[in-house]
């Protein structure tokens, strides 16, 4: 049988992706943020997942103006990394897996998760800076990817416990699934920041470890705050922390963390990652 | 008065902002394309003129007045399109909505980011 195993959360700043792309990985500001990254390196080299399906959300890129799914599944066999308007980064193509993918589909949707279906899709760096912070830059990634978009670009995106739910119900999907597996949930974005107004800037490393806090040992908790305390504490962009719940709610109710990694800043953001296992 | 409204310097792109930016909006995002981008820089008016934006939001997009876009339906996400054509990044926007130099914006990111101490509430920064 299929087994979500493992969560993985990050943020997903385009200056990462940039940094990579451009070899700047050592430089004196990029050099925290990668060292920050080693470990998770190490892991997924240990534990090779078969498939991540990986929680994100497009800025702009293939959605967002004439159709805004709140929940949207790609099903397709592959996704090409976008144009955002300087060019496709230099990153292999993301290979999905159709079977699982309908599979999960048809899982949730009878789980009462109207989900949006997406067969062809650019993804932007959302998508493809998580898989250069953990992977790097191999030839091809080396496990299947099933992106799942999340709306947090329109107000308002799901709720934290709406995020939360749709991770049991992933968790659930995968496990009626008949063929071994091994499957990582990864949620990214966050953590605090804010890209708009006079208060662009903020960054609330007090809110950021409380988050972790709660997202480890009290996800119901950490389902329960609301949106206008996300944009107020965390910035109108860190309201992107909903989707790190549902790769949350993919585990079991108890889990390790193996990894706790903060750095400020990445440009505008604080960059925050974890490691999860299931812990019974 | 929406429960986020207290919320200072920030412009929540909520259903009705997304409503009045549309045409911004979709302005910004055809500058994803080489050629839209050629024809915009070699006549900035008239190219904004075909996508039925208000004279504000024109008037707003032709003189870069970035929080003014914001507070007119624009999404920074989507502005970003418009930065990148000015060969500008995103850091370089937000040091100018906040009305800070880039070199003082970097400085404070450097340093930590803005506080959220003070930057909670509009009343707060009322008050002094
Ligand atoms: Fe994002």
């Amino acid at each position: 049988m299929a087994e979500v195993f493992a969560a993985l959360t990050t943020s997903h700043v385009p200056a990462m992706g940039a940094a990579v792309d451009l070899g700047k990985t050592r430089d004196e500001y990029w050099r925290p943020v990668f060292e920050g990254y080693e470990f998770a390196k190490r892991w997924i080299a240990e534990t090779r997942p078969d498939v991540v399906i990986l929680v994100y959300n497009d800025h702009a890129t293939a959605l967002g103006l004439d159709v805004i799914p709140t929940f949207a599944l790609g099903c397709g066999a592959e996704f090409e990394p976008a144009d955002e308007g300087w060019g496709r980064r230099p990153v292999p193509m993301v290979k999905g897996d159709p079977e699982l993918a309908a599979h999960i589909a048809q899982s949730l949707i009878l789980d009462e998760f109207d989900l949006t279906l997406i067969n062809r899709m650019d993804v932007d760096h959302g998508l493809t800076v998580p898989l250069s912070m953990v992977f790097g830059q191999p030839e091809a990634w080396p496990c299947k990817v099933i992106p799942l978009a999340v709306n947090v670009v329109q107000y308002p995106p799901p709720t934290g416990n709406r995020c939360l739910r749709l991770g049991h119900a992933l968790r659930k999907a995968v496990a009626s699934y008949d063929r071994d597996l091994r499957v990582m949930v990864w949620g990214t974005g966050g953590m605090s920041h804010q890209l708009q107004g006079p208060r662009a800037g903020l960054i609330n490393s007090e809110f950021d470890a409380r988050f972790m806090d709660l997202l480890i040992d009290a996800p119901e908790e950490a389902a329960s705050i609301r949106h206008v305390d996300y944009l107020r504490e965390s910035g109108s962009e860190g309201i992107e922390l909903v989707m790190w719940l549902i790769a949350r709610g993919a585990l079991t109710p108890k889990v390790r963390a193996v990894r706790r990694f903060y750095h400020v800043p990445a440009s505008n953001t604080a960059v925050g990652h974890l490691i999860l296992e299931n812990a019974i | 008065m929406k429960e986020y409204d207290d919320i200072p310097g920030t412009y929540v792109f909520d259903a009705e902002r997304a409503r009045q930016g549309y045409p911004l909006n979709r302005f910004c995002m055809s500058l994803m394309h080489e050629d839209n981008r050629k024809r915009f820089k070699a006549d900035e008016a008239a190219y904004v003129g075909t996508f039925g934006l208000s004279e504000e939001q024109v008037d707003a997009v032709l003189s870069r007045s970035w929080n003014r876009m914001l507070a007119l339906g624009g999404n920074v996400y989507f502005m970003a399109k418009l930065f990148f054509t000015d060969g500008r990044s995103v850091q370089f926007a937000c040091a100018q909505m906040a009305g800070m130099t880039q070199d003082a914006y970097a400085q404070m990111m450097l340093s930590g980011g803005r506080s959220p101490d003070g930057n909670r509430y509009k009343r707060e920064q009322s008050d002094g």
